[in-house]
């Protein structure tokens, strides 16, 4: 059958599985969004306010259901508007496909009017990008870009499609889903290899990261401790893959990590590596981190493997299929040196906790925890309540938690929160700062428009507090453009947009605010109280060593 | 600091080139020449790099690569396993007073005199980047109007090729 480009476009979404995209109309993508029409039935398109929030929901959708996140937008200022979705879903590995307009062939090159390179802007941070110059190519670029985005380690890809292109026919045979690449685990000989030296280990540590939710390793994973007796830290991205309640874990480690976990590491001889790199946030000074042991780095991207910190064993490979070879070759062994010495780490993290009563911010956290379900998706902006987060939030199932880890990206969380509740069909939860939440904070119009159950908490401290404590800590607490001093009534603008909302001065009234926020049907703003002067902790300064770490600080 | 030659196998398509040098430029890879051409099959066009570093940086240079959906596959090339070559010109000053000393450094390095006019001489050298290396040192004595250097090209020794080395 004979069908326009732009039908080819939409036909091939719906056959990759793909039910919802995320997007925003414009004249070089018209085409598409009249197949958007004519295929209403088949495929749910969301409107949104803003390029970057139909990212950053494609975004959310993609990381709580593992498909691929799809986001369509118009050539020039909306395809451009795309670019910190894009580069926040490649710096964490997420699968998703970006589908931009562009003017007609004849009119490339030549500046017209809302044209743009925009796969020459997004070559560095896409796995792939196409320029689809003849509709004879289409249905295979799209098939292509999926296999792509979803095979190996995941990340984003682009497809900019000239005008003429989505209007021109050609003949169109159903093809079906594009299968992914095969996984492979890594060598054998490299498996006995990695083997021989977690046997000889005392101390070992299994850290772990988003690798491990995408390869699906996480039962695997804690065979491996179980049999070798260790305790299990996680990389941010990690965070949610295994309950929180779970004996091993100790949760996220690195600059703002648990002191539990993050001394474990420092301690460790051998740390199993599963999915993860070795950001410069959870090593901080390269020379002196883990000195005594040797790395078993398992990943599918070999480039990981010695990127950053040297590793004894590297192992490329899909790290579930590579866990599978590798567990037999184990001996099971009891460390009860090992587990005495994390737990006298555990002890002084407990210790260490803010205790604290009154609106802190753990506080705050552990009083949302009640409310969250084992289905609720937990989105964050980005800074301290984003750590507040990462430290204090429970988990039950993967998937669930929703934040910006390698690019930072604030603004990110409500889209995110938008696209994480469409994935998953139940209410989900955005906690972000009044600082993030000024960023992109016009999605509301679009979780009023599609009354998307999303309880947006606010931790409103009236500055940019992540800045500021280290203004505080390193810059003699000038404070330099993060005190905010404006007057937006968050209450006021979540109505103004048609939403509800309510002031949360202290803890028991966010309580009550939260038993009403979770029973409201549609998106509830919460305005939370926070002092300005609340600090992250524990801390490990930038460039330092775990002999440096701020576990307290003196007035 | 080494130097390493690979060879790369890349899909033939306009913005390829574009792809692997960005790549270079964003995380800062040292490469000292570059030559790209099609090759035998008009689906596939050849990247020879030389590449100054150390071990892992070369890993990381041969890793990252492979990450480029475009690139099929990548051999390392060195003295021992392959041919390597590269063509320069060399425009001299046409000058009376150095015209033999010219002429006797060309017989040496086998370079061959390719254009001549009153005022310049053009010679044309093939052979190792080393021999143009020192040629052109030996050309400094005099006056050098300008060079142009096509990089260097390699092929494996015997009956082995590029297109046989698996990816991965």
């Amino acid at each position: 059958m004979k069908l326009s480009g732009a039908d080819i476009v939409i036909r091939t979404l719906i056959e990759q599985g793909c039910d919802t995209v995320f997007g925003y109309p414009g004249g070089q993508i018209l085409n598409v969004y009249d197949s958007l029409y004519k295929y209403q039935n088949e495929i749910n398109h969301i409107l949104v306010a803003h390029e970057q929030g139909a990212t950053h929901a494609a975004d959310g959708y993609a990381r709580t259901t593992g498909k691929v996140g799809v986001v369509i937008a118009t050539s020039g200022p909306g395809a451009t508007n795309l670019v910190t979705g894009i580069a926040t879903a490649y710096l964490d590995s997420i699968p998703m496909v970006a589908i931009t307009g562009n003017v007609p062939n004849s009119q490339i090159g030549t500046d017209s009017f809302q044209e743009i390179d925009i796969t020459g802007i997004t070559l560095p941070i896409t796995k792939h990008n196409y320029f689809v110059g003849d509709v004879k190519d289409l249905q295979k670029t799209i098939r292509e870009a999926f296999k792509l985005a979803k095979s190996g380690r995941p990340g984003p890809v682009l497809i900019d499609v000239p005008k003429d292109v989505q209007i021109a026919t050609c003949e169109y045979t159903p093809l079906g889903e594009v299968a992914t690449e095969e996984k492979t685990p890594a060598k054998e000989q490299r498996i006995v290899e990695a083997a021989e030296c977690i046997n000889a280990a005392k101390k070992p540590f299994i850290y772990f990261g988003g690798g491990v939710i995408s390869s699906g390793a996480q039962e695997v994973m804690s065979e491996l401790a179980e049999k070798i007796d260790a305790p299990i830290g996680c990389s941010m991205m990690g965070l949610s893959t295994l309950p929180t309640d779970n004996q091993r874990f100790l949760g996220m480690q690195g600059m703002h990590g648990r002191y539990s976990s993050s001394m474990s590491m420092h301690h460790a001889d051998c740390i199993i590596a599963l999915g993860v790199r070795f950001n410069d946030r959870v090593t901080g000074n390269r020379e002196k981190f883990a000195r005594n042991a040797s790395i078993i780095h398992i990943d599918i991207d070999g480039s990981e493997l010695s990127k950053t910190v040297n590793a004894v064993h590297g192992l490329r490979g899909d790290v579930k299929l590579t866990l599978q070879k590798l567990l037999p070759l184990l001996k099971k062994s009891k460390k009860e040196k090992w587990q005495q010495m994390v737990r006298k780490f555990r002890d002084e993290e407990a210790e260490y906790l803010d205790n604290r009563d009154g609106l802190t911010p753990r506080r705050a956290i552990l009083t949302l925890n009640k409310y969250l379900g084992e289905g609720t998706a937990v989105a964050t902006d980005v800074g301290q309540h984003q750590m507040w987060c990462a430290q204090n939030l429970e988990f039950k199932k993967p998937r669930k938690f929703v934040t910006s880890g390698g690019l930072g990206t604030m603004g990110f969380g409500l889209g995110a929160a938008i696209g994480s509740a469409f994935g998953t069909g139940e209410r989900s939860v955005l906690v972000t700062g009044d600082g993030s939440f000024g960023m992109n904070l016009n999605e509301l119009a679009t979780a009023v428009k599609y009354n998307v159950p999303v309880v947006v908490l606010i931790f409103n401290n009236g500055v940019l507090g992540m800045v500021r404590q280290w203004q505080t800590l390193f810059y003699n607490k000038h404070y330099s453009n993060t005190v905010l001093e404006r007057k937006t009534d968050f209450v006021a603008l979540a109505k103004a947009f048609g939403a509800d909302g309510a002031k949360a001065q202290n803890i028991d009234e966010l309580d009550s605010v939260l038993k009403i926020a979770f029973e409201t049907d549609g998106p509830f703003v919460i305005d939370c109280a926070i002092d300005k002067d609340e600090f992250v902790l524990p801390m490990l300064p930038p460039g330092g060593s775990m002999d440096d770490i701020i576990v307290k600080v003196g007035d | 600091m080494n130097k390493y030659t690979l060879a790369v196998l890349v899909g033939n398509q306009f913005g390829v080139l574009n792809r692997v040098t960005s790549m270079f430029r964003r995380r800062q890879f040292n490469i000292s020449a570059l030559t790209v051409s099609e090759t035998e099959s008009n689906e596939y066009s050849r990247i020879t790099i030389i590449f100054a570093g150390d071990e892992i940086k070369k890993k990381q240079l041969v890793d990252q690569l492979y990450k480029l959906p475009d690139v099929y596959s990548i051999k390392e090339l060195n003295d021992t396993n392959s041919i390597s070559c590269e063509l320069m010109l060399v425009k001299m000053k046409n000058d009376p007073a150095t015209r033999s000393e010219l002429k006797a450094a060309a017989e040496a390095y086998e370079a061959k005199l390719v254009d001549y006019s009153k005022d310049s001489v053009i010679y044309q050298i093939m052979g190792s980047s080393r021999k143009m290396d020192e040629f052109i040192n030996l050309m400094r004595d005099h006056q050098i109007l300008e060079i142009c250097r096509t990089g260097n090209v390699s092929l494996e020794i015997g009956g082995s090729t590029i297109r046989q080395t698996i990816n991965l």
